[in-house]
């Protein structure tokens, strides 16, 4: 338990790094923020105005700790595209990105974790080819481009998806929300309808996803699995007569899969950037096109409401990696 | 190189054919970044609406797109300015991480902390993301695509060269260069850093991929080149809107193209590491 909370505090620091970084690219660097917000008609009287009123005058440590004041308020400012509060809007779109990504990381794994285990196991058989090969196409995949060639063969040629137009078709309306995952919301008031049309839209770009973190999953699992199974207890187990299933499930698996479920805090920072590019292609309103409408229109605030919300949400996801990495693996409470 | 090592490399690219493969596409790379505005049959800037989005013919190979340009001559002339990005941000971060790691390794104590936490701070964002946010900050400008995409990669560069560096620093050549009257920095750059250089070039074949894909991804989204230059993944994002009206070849030959690169400087980055760290072949 102690351990736990040591762990806790230990991602204090990413924290307070997020936050000065995000400060210092805000608004340290050139590019003056009070003539971006006044727009480009405003007389220097206007900007003036508005640098004293955004508190911009002021010495920047004064400008940090107000900053950070606002930040625990959840005060992110305001959206100029959309009249909205930042925070408000995020947390409006964050549930369409989790969703996205959540399901194109299950994917994912649910291809690799089996395909690294059967090349590991018979080395030099089909499967392990194959996964050599998805391994190193995998990687040099642009996920914008893969999006694209699937809505072209399954929306054009086939006609089996719909138009890549966001979360639902035009005619379903959204389920109200209680999770803020269309599928599950759907399905709490059994409108299998709208969880139909829900479920039609994310096919393509969570497999685009799915097929982007593919690659360094897969890549793991098998180097994990070798070296495991060329361990003396696998061997001792093999001697012992135990059935092959049981060493390579019960005894390799459980001890592979730790490295795996370290990788997947590097597979997250792939896919939480992969994401903004695969909500352009399919138009999925989630905080990455937010984010790049927003820079798309110069709009300050979003870009950097977003910037921190991922950033936040990527150093609460390594914390939960090594939260159930401690609970899997005794040695890793020791340390 | 030594006639050893040429041996080995020619017995690796024997072994494992991929490799040549790969480098025969590295040179054709090469050549079209070089020549490719001499190559390019048409202007890649000449628009003629007369010809707007025709399909691949012998006269257009790629086809034209929505003003009529040529697709395979912007293609052709975008290599230089892909490649370049690429490579001038896996030349600065080689630079700059690689004596940072140094330092680190060689010197530990402070040094090792500032740049350790650097490193650190830079690892709790997620890259492409944390690129995003540079080049928003800093302004959209080809330069900025190159920084940030060295930033993104600091860290990678920074724990290797430390690695590396931290296994020498006890070495008896360190020891009689010391003996022999060096300063400290002259022992880390003539001695250490020679030393480590060969894992270093590795990891610049193994990133230069990666540094491609970042730099394409980032234009797509429309952060860095701007929209008349001929660069991949602009065309790809101009492109994609006419996907869904069957006007495929606008996206897919630049995105193909950006994928044949990526997936090329992939393969040469692991013949690389073959032939310089054969333990580590997966």
């Amino acid at each position: 338990m102690r351990g736990v909370l040591w762990r806790l505090a230990g991602s204090l620091p990413a924290l307070a790094a997020v936050v000065v970084v995000t400060f210092i690219l805000t608004r340290v660097l050139p590019g003056d923020t009070a003539t971006y917000f006044a727009g480009p008609t405003a007389s220097a009287e206007s900007i003036a105005q508005i640098r004293t009123a955004l508190g911009l005058d002021r010495p920047l440590p004064e400008q940090f700790w107000s900053y950070v004041v606002a930040l625990f308020h959840g005060d992110l400012g305001m959206s100029l595209t959309t009249g909205q509060p930042v925070l408000v809007d995020i947390l409006a779109r964050l549930p369409a990105s989790a969703e996205l990504t959540l399901c194109g990381l299950v994917l994912a794994m649910a291809v690799a974790i089996p395909l690294g285990i059967i090349a590991a196991v018979r080395q030099g058989s089909l499967a392990d080819h194959a996964c050599r090969v998805i391994v190193t196409a995998g990687v040099s995949l642009p996920v914008f481009f893969t999006g694209l060639l699937l809505v072209y063969v399954f929306y054009f040629l086939l006609g089996w998806s719909p138009a890549p137009l966001g979360r639902l078709d035009a005619f379903a309306s959204a389920p109200p929300t209680v999770t803020g995952f269309y599928l599950i919301d759907a399905a709490l008031i059994g409108d299998w309808e709208t969880w139909r049309s829900a479920f039609a839209q994310l096919v393509l770009p969570a497999v685009t996803l799915g097929l982007f973190a593919l690659a360094p999953i897969a890549r793991i699992t098998r180097a994990s699995m070798l070296a495991v199974l060329g361990a003396e207890f696998i061997r001792t187990a093999r001697a012992a007569g135990l059935a092959s299933r049981t060493i390579i499930l019960t005894y390799a698996l459980r001890n592979a899969l730790l490295p795996v479920v370290t990788t997947l805090g590097m597979v997250f920072s792939f896919l939480l950037g992969a994401n903004v590019l695969v909500e352009k292609v399919f138009a999925w309103p989630g905080i990455g096109s937010y984010a790049v409408e927003a820079l798309i229109a110069s709009d300050g605030a979003p870009v950097q409401g977003f910037v921190l919300t991922m950033a936040i949400l990527y150093v609460a996801l390594n914390l939960t990696i090594d939260l159930i990495n401690r609970a899997l693996d005794p040695r890793a409470r020791q340390a | 190189m030594s006639a050893a090592a040429l041996r080995h490399a020619r017995h690796v690219v024997s072994e494992n054919p991929v490799t040549g493969f790969a480098l025969g596409l590295f040179v054709l790379f090469v050549l079209a970044a070089l020549l490719g505005p001499s190559l390019a049959p048409h202007d890649p800037l000449a628009s003629n609406t007369m010809l707007a989005l025709q399909p691949p013919s012998a006269q257009h190979w790629f086809g034209t797109d929505q003003i009529g340009r040529d697709i395979f001559s912007r293609v052709l002339v975008a290599t230089r300015l892909d490649l370049g990005i690429a490579a001038a941000s896996v030349a600065l971060v080689f630079a700059a991480g690689g004596f940072a790691g140094l330092a680190a390794g060689f010197f530990g104590g402070w040094v090792d902390q500032i740049v350790g936490r650097t490193a650190d701070t830079i690892m709790a964002f997620p890259l492409f993301v944390l690129a995003m946010a540079i080049v928003a900050a800093l302004g959209n400008t080809v330069p900025n695509i190159v920084l940030a995409t060295a930033i993104i990669n600091f860290p990678l560069y920074v724990r290797v060269a430390r690695a590396e560096t931290t296994q020498r620093r006890e070495a008896g050549f360190v020891d009689a260069a010391r003996i022999a009257g060096h300063r400290d920095m002259g022992v880390l750059l003539l001695q250490v850093a020679p030393n480590i250089l060969p894992i270093m070039v590795v990891q610049m074949s193994l990133t230069m991929g990666y540094a491609i894909l970042n730099a394409a991804g980032l234009s797509f989204i429309g952060l860095g080149v701007r929209a008349p230059t001929p660069e991949w993944g602009i065309m790809v994002a101009e492109g994609a809107s006419f996907i869904v009206s069957g006007e495929w070849w606008v996206a897919l030959f630049p995105g193909a193209t950006l994928m044949v690169a990526v997936f090329c400087f992939n393969l040469l980055g692991d013949g690389v590491r073959d032939i310089v760290d054969p333990r580590r072949r997966t």
